[in-house]
C-alpha cells in the first residue's frame, strides 16, 4: 500500500501564549514547536498499516517553510518512508487554500490511502482533509476512532455525540484520524539515526487564494478568579445555596 | 436583507438540539441583514417531515425536506451533495451547520463543493458588507481569533451551545425534495450504528457536567461522581484524559484538548487539578465548580466555586444536599 501522512508543525499549546505586535498572531518568541496532535496518532496508523501489509510505504507531507522538514523528521524517525515539503513562506490560515496545494501533490491514484489528524492544535478547522478528499474527489471517512483494511475496503468506527457507526468504503480513500485509535510511538535512536538518510523532497505549494484571514487575535477574556466557598464537607450547604441563588443553576 | 440557510441535524427521526441552535443563528443572521428567508434542510428516513414545525418555530421561513429509506443514517456524500445544491441553487448569503460530529464532516465538504471558504467551530458572527467576521478559538481556546470570511454563500459551522435555541416563530412552509446524488452511489456506506452504552444525556447536550479525575484513585469511585450526576437529574458524566488513558472510563468521556469541547450551564470538577488539556475542553463552561485537596490546583484558578478537601467527603455530602434541594 503507498501511504500519505499529511501533518501540521505547530506551537505547543502547553506554552503560555502571548499575542504579537502585529495583533493576528501569536508571539513566537521562545515557543518550541511539535508535530499537532492529531497527526501523531494519524502517523502511528499509517505506520501499522504499512508493517501489515507488505511492501508498503509511508510518505509523510507537510506544508510550510523549512522548519517543517524538522516536524517531518520526526515522522521519518517514527518510521515514516519518505517525506514531502510543499514549501510557502507561510501556512495559511484558511484551510481551503491549504487543501488546494495538497489536493495538486496527491492526486493521480499516487496514493491508496491519505491520512490526516482530525483537526490541528493551532488553527483548528478541521477542515483541510475534507476538503482535500473533495477536490481530489475520493471517499472520506472523518473522525475515526478504529480503523482496519483488507482486500482495497475500509472499515472505521466514528465516534459522534452519544453513538458511534461503523462505516465502510473502497479505496482510495481519505481518513482522518481521532484520538485513542493508537498511541504515536515515540522514535528510538535507531529511528532517529535513520531518519537522518530518508529523503525529504521539496516542492513549492501551490496554495489557493485565502479567503478566510486573521483580522485580530487575542487572549480569551480572564475568567474572574471564584472564590473557595469553604473547606471540607461543611462548605457543601453553602456551595448549593450559591448554586441556587447566586449562579442560578439549581 | 439576505437569505440564510441551515442544516438541521436529526438522529434516529428526531431532531438534535444543535439543529435548533443552528436554525437559531441563521434567523438572528437573516434578521440582522434586514430580514431575510430562512430555508433550513432536514435529511432522514421516511417521516422525518414531521420534525418541521419544531424548525418553524425557532425561525425557518421553509423547511426543505428529503426522506429517502436509505437516509435514516447520515450518508456524508449525500447529505453534503444535497446541501451545497440546495445552496447553489439559492441566493443565500450564509450557509450554517453545526460543529457537531456529523456538521464538522459536512460543513468542509459542502464548501469545497461551492469552491469557497469555510469558518468552523465559531462561537459568535457578524455580516458585514461583502465579508462575514466570526470568532473562533485556536490554540486550543489559550487565544481566540475574529476572522474575515470572503466569499459567498458564507459556510459556517457553529459551535454547539454558542447560540441557545429561541422561539421565533416562522411559517417553517414544508417543501419535499430529492436528494442530489442517488443515495446507491455512496461510496461510504453505514453498516451498523452502536448506541454508547449508559450515555443516556450526551455531553454535548447536558446542562449540567459532573467531570472526575486522577483524585478519584481509582474506577470504582466513579461511583461518586455518578451519583451526584444522578442528584442533579440533567447532568453527564465526563473524565479527564488521565482516567481514560487509564482504562477507569470510556475513551468518549474524555473532556479536553484531544476529547470534546463542552461548554454547560454547570460544570463539576471533582478531584482534577486542571492541566491544559483539560480546561481547553471545558473552560467556556458558564459556571464552574471544582472540588480538590490541593488549594493550589489551577482548577481553583478558573472555577467559580471551590471546595477545599477531600472527595470522598464532599462529594457524598454534595449529593445529599443537592437531592434535598431537587426534592424541595
Amino acid at each position: 500500500m503507498h501511504l500519505a501522512v499529511c501533518i501540521k508543525r505547530v506551537p505547543d499549546t502547553e506554552t503560555r501564549f502571548t499575542i504579537a505586535a502585529d495583533g493576528k498572531s501569536v508571539d513566537g518568541t521562545g515557543l518550541k514547536y511539535d508535530m499537532s496532535d492529531f497527526d501523531g496518532y494519524a502517523v502511528e496508523v499509517a505506520l501499522q498499516l504499512a508493517e501489515k501489509h507488505e511492501g508498503s510505504d509511508v510518505t509523510v507531507v507537510s506544508v510550510g517553510p523549512d522548519a517543517v522538514q524538522e516536524t517531518i523528521r520526526k515522522a521519518l524517525s517514527m518510521g515514516a518512508t519518505s517525506g514531502l515539503q510543499l514549501r510557502a513562506a507561510d501556512v495559511p490560515f484558511d484551510g481551503f487554500a491549504i487543501a488546494q496545494a495538497l489536493a495538486a501533490e496527491l492526486g493521480e491514484g499516487k496514493y491508496d490511502l491519505i491520512l490526516f489528524g482530525r483537526n490541528s492544535t493551532d488553527s483548528a478547522n478541521g477542515a483541510v482533509g475534507v476538503m482535500t478528499a473533495e477536490l481530489l474527489d475520493l471517499p472520506c471517512v472523518t473522525a475515526i476512532s478504529e480503523l482496519s483494511i483488507a482486500d482495497d475496503k475500509g472499515a472505521a468506527r466514528r465516534e459522534l455525540e452519544g453513538a458511534a457507526e461503523i462505516v465502510e468504503f473502497p479505496l482510495p480513500a481519505v481518513l482522518t484520524i481521532d484520538e485513542g485509535i493508537a498511541r504515536p510511538r515515540l522514535p528510538g535512536l535507531k529511528g532517529i539515526m535513520a531518519a537522518k538518510k530518508k529523503p525529504i523532497e521539496v516542492r513549492d505549494a501551490a496554495l489557493g487564494q485565502p479567503n478566510l484571514v486573521i483580522e485580530t487575535m487575542a487572549l480569551p477574556p480572564e475568567r474572574s478568579s471564584g472564590r473557595i466557598v469553604g473547606e471540607g464537607a461543611d462548605a457543601v450547604p453553602e456551595l448549593v445555596r450559591l448554586l441556587q441563588t447566586e449562579a442560578k443553576v439549581l | 436583507m439576505a437569505d440564510m440557510f441551515a442544516f438541521a441535524e436529526s438522529r434516529g427521526g428526531e431532531l438534535r438540539k444543535v439543529a435548533l441552535e443552528t436554525v437559531t443563528a441563521a434567523r438572528q443572521a437573516a434578521d440582522a441583514t434586514g430580514g431575510g428567508t430562512v430555508t433550513a434542510l432536514v435529511i432522514g428516513a421516511p417521516g422525518i417531515a414531521g420534525q418541521a414545525p419544531a424548525l418553524g418555530r425557532v425561525g425557518a421561513d421553509k423547511v426543505l425536506v428529503v426522506e429517502h429509506e436509505a437516509l435514516g443514517n447520515c450518508l456524508p456524500e449525500v447529505y453534503a451533495a444535497t446541501a451545497a445544491a440546495v445552496l447553489a441553487g439559492g441566493n443565500f448569503r450564509g450557509g450554517f451547520f453545526s460543529a457537531s460530529a456529523e456538521g464538522r464532516d459536512l460543513a468542509p465538504r459542502v464548501a469545497a463543493k461551492l469552491k469557497v471558504s469555510l469558518a468552523s467551530d465559531v462561537t459568535g458572527f457578524r455580516f458585514d458588507g461583502d465579508a462575514m467576521t466570526a470568532t473562533h478559538p485556536v490554540y486550543i481556546g489559550k487565544a481566540v481569533v475574529t476572522e474575515r470570511l470572503m466569499g459567498t454563500p458564507a459556510v459556517i459551522s457553529l459551535r454547539p451551545s454558542a447560540v441557545d435555541a429561541v422561539e421565533t416563530p416562522r411559517a417553517g412552509a414544508v417543501e419535499s425534495t430529492m436528494p442530489a446524488m442517488d443515495p446507491a452511489a455512496a461510496r461510504v456506506r453505514v453498516r451498523e450504528t452502536v448506541a454508547q452504552k449508559g450515555a443516556s444525556l450526551d455531553l454535548g447536550e447536558a446542562p449540567v457536567i459532573v467531570s472526575g479525575g486522577r483524585g478519584l484513585r481509582a474506577a470504582e469511585n466513579f461511583k461518586l461522581v455518578e451519583d451526584l450526576a444522578a442528584a442533579f437529574g440533567n447532568a453527564a458524566v465526563g473524565a479527564t484524559r488521565a482516567v481514560t488513558d487509564d482504562g477507569w472510563r470510556a475513551a468518549t468521556d474524555q473532556i479536553g484538548q484531544t476529547g470534546r469541547v463542552v461548554s454547560p450551564d454547570l460544570y463539576v470538577a471533582v478531584g482534577i487539578s486542571g492541566a491544559v488539556q483539560h480546561l481547553a475542553g471545558m473552560r467556556t463552561s458558564r459556571v464552574i465548580v471544582a472540588i480538590n485537596k490541593d488549594k493550589d490546583a489551577p482548577i481553583f484558578k478558573i472555577a467559580d466555586y471551590g471546595i477545599v478537601g477531600d472527595l470522598f467527603e464532599v462529594v457524598p455530602a454534595l449529593t445529599e444536599e443537592v437531592k434535598r434541594v431537587k426534592g424541595g
